[in-house]
């Protein structure tokens, strides 16, 4: 990106005095720009994460067993508690099944429906485009009440199924969360997607429909790979979506009693919290956030170096 | 399309058209075949999402007997006046809490939205458009607050509201929403993209100080991406059920998803709040499914610009 202070095509002399006078009112300008945001940041995300970090590395200590409680320097106690957490680490592994089984449906799904929206084939797209898209205005917490209504074998419109199948039993009910997840954000990354469909220049296919190819074909080797980055987005989102699950499965157990406290990772941080025992459950978002930034990290990083090579 | 058409000049002719003109050496029938398979399976899943939402536009118009016992997809006799009484008891149920809710909700994701907007729009266009030393430091902070989601910074913020004793405000919820790294990445890649520098050379000449130029001339031209860095935030903020859970215990300060899920969960003690629950969800999602469809001209432009990247 060229800078904007460096005037490109005005080499001549009035103009370097008047940068050099100007310089100063434009960096006035970009600290009057940057500050809100950046005091904001710095007050809602950096110190907050430190504080948690700090708080995470105390410990309450009771003088006998009615003395008042005080916080002490417990270095890495609560990490020894996290890690000796079965019940968390059932959850981290119930998170990252169900972002293995979920995620690759749902951009399989958004994909296949970009690529027919982009394609000859259909009529009535915009239709289509908004009805898919519809979903995802109906927060987590609505979206679980309505499939929580459905999934009920006694107030379901669908008795015929629910009585049946017991979505919300322990066996299934990690699954019926997955519907309700990949229902709502469906239509959210096929927009994604289908945007940058949009953006690839009509001459490449052209060209391949003159050598005779197939529309299958077209889509297979051309679109596809063109979209890969936006497909790569829509994955990092969707994998740290994974990871902080917490609006629909606190929602539906009211529905259902298989789903326990400690059910997701975030889940177990609230029950936590709730307890309380802040200083466990900063421990607790500390690792979690760890994990998610690391597998985003690494995920991003390995598709990368797979499209460049 | 605004984005397809700024990173790829394209014919001047519809681009639909152009590749419906497309495979002529494959016979009509291979084609309608395709055409109708295409057409089976959109239609299939326009059901899968629409149903439930149908669902419950109907069920809001019955009473709480009338849920399971009258055909579940299709209206009563009463469904008009029964709506309506529903929408009445709605409003005055415990004092007319729903509609502290949604004007609740109005706070926290409106006006967050809008000033969050703002403050994102001036930083990523600093970004964007000034050359000046520790510009690429800042960005790579915000990258990596992208990949930080709102739900792990829930129990970091309730830790530093509690030290200052400012948890079950509404600034605990307010305040935090402000900030949205998502929105500075977009504003930063809108902004480089359609504000030309000579332009702003130009306002220099002119005698217009930077902070003017942007809000004069740049937020006109950042418009579609301002629309959808607005919208995002606003479901972001709508959808975000973590913090205000964690933070708010008085009924009062609660935004609508969570006012909803408070009565859903007593809907075992009180069945009467069975038909408010329904009732409540489908006003809840009305104003951000209008927002959608009124405001789809910017953000399916805009939406382009993050995903081509």
């Amino acid at each position: 990106m060229t800078a904007t202070s460096i005037p490109p095509a005005a080499p001549e002399a009035p103009a370097a005095t008047r940068k050099n006078r100007s310089s100063g009112a434009q960096r006035r300008a970009v600290a009057i720009f940057i500050a809100p945001f950046a005091v904001l940041f710095l007050a809602f995300y950096a110190v907050p994460i430190v504080f948690a970090v700090v708080q995470s590395l105390l410990t309450v200590e009771r003088e006998g067993t009615f003395g008042p409680p005080r916080q002490v320097f417990g270095g890495l106690t609560q990490y020894e508690q996290v890690f000796a957490n079965t019940e968390f680490w059932q959850s981290v592994g119930r998170v990252l099944v169900f972002g293995a089984v979920q995620v690759p449906i749902m951009l399989g799904l958004a994909l296949l429906f970009a690529l027919l929206l982009d394609s000859p084939l259909l009529k009535g797209k915009k239709f289509f485009r908004l009805a898919f898209f519809a979903p995802y205005a109906v927060p987590g917490v609505i979206a679980a009440i309505m499939w929580g209504f459905l999934y009920s074998p006694s107030l379901s419109p669908f008795e015929a199924v629910t009585s049946n199948i017991d979505f919300l039993s322990a066996e299934l009910v990690l699954w019926a969360i997955a519907n309700i997840v990949t229902w709502v954000y469906v239509g959210y990354n096929m927009l994604i997607i289908y945007s940058s469909l949009l953006a690839i220049p009509t001459e490449i296919y052209e060209a391949a429909r003159l050598d005779g190819a197939s529309n299958i074909q077209i889509a297979w080797r051309i679109k596809i790979p063109l979209v890969i980055p936006a497909i790569i987005l829509t994955a990092v989102f969707s994998i740290i979506g994974t990871l902080q699950l917490l609006a629909e499965p606190q929602t539906l157990r009211s529905f259902s009693s298989a789903i326990s406290s400690s059910f997701t990772p975030n889940l177990a941080v609230y029950t936590t919290a709730s307890v309380p025992n802040y200083n466990l459950a900063a421990a607790f978002s500390v690792v979690l956030a760890l994990a998610t930034f690391a597998l985003s990290f690494v995920f991003l990083k390995s598709t990368q170096r797979k499209v460049t090579q | 399309m605004t984005a397809a058409s700024a990173t790829a000049p394209q014919q001047p002719q519809d681009a639909d058209t152009g590749r419906a003109n497309g495979p002529r050496s494959r016979g009509p029938r291979q084609s309608m075949l395709s055409r109708s398979a295409a057409m089976l399976i959109m239609g299939v899943f326009t059901l899968y999402f629409l149903t439930p939402i149908w669902w419950l536009l109907v069920s809001s118009t019955k009473t709480g007997g009338e849920i399971t016992g009258s055909a579940p997809l299709w209206f009563t006799a009463e469904s008009l006046t029964t709506f309506f009484g529903n929408l009445g008891n709605l409003f005055t149920y415990g004092d007319g809490l729903f509609g502290r809710w949604l004007v609740n909700s109005a706070i926290y994701a409106g006006l967050g939205a809008l000033a969050g907007t703002v403050i994102a729009a001036m930083c990523g266009y600093a970004l964007a458009k000034y050359e000046f030393r520790g510009r690429e430091a800042i960005f790579n902070v915000v990258l990596s607050g992208v990949l930080v989601p709102a739900t792990a910074l829930a129990l970091p913020l309730f830790l530093i509201f509690s030290e200052v004793n400012l948890t079950n405000t509404l600034w605990a919820v307010f305040l935090p929403s402000l900030v949205s790294p998502f929105g500075v990445y977009l504003a930063r890649i809108y902004a480089a993209a359609s504000v030309p520098g000579e332009l702003l050379e130009a306002a220099r000449l002119d005698g217009s100080g930077e902070v003017r130029t942007f809000f004069t001339v740049s937020t006109r031209l950042m418009a579609p991406a301002l629309v959808t860095i607005f919208l995002f935030q606003f479901v972001a903020i709508w959808n975000n059920f973590f913090l205000p859970l964690i933070m708010l215990r008085d009924q009062a300060l609660f935004p609508v998803t969570l006012g909803l899920y408070a009565w859903n969960s007593q809907i075992s003690q009180i069945p009467e709040l069975r038909p408010l629950v329904i009732v409540g969800a489908l006003v809840s999602i009305l104003p951000l499914i209008i927002a959608f469809l009124g405001l789809q001209r910017f953000w399916s432009s805009g939406l382009g610009a993050g995903g081509v990247k």
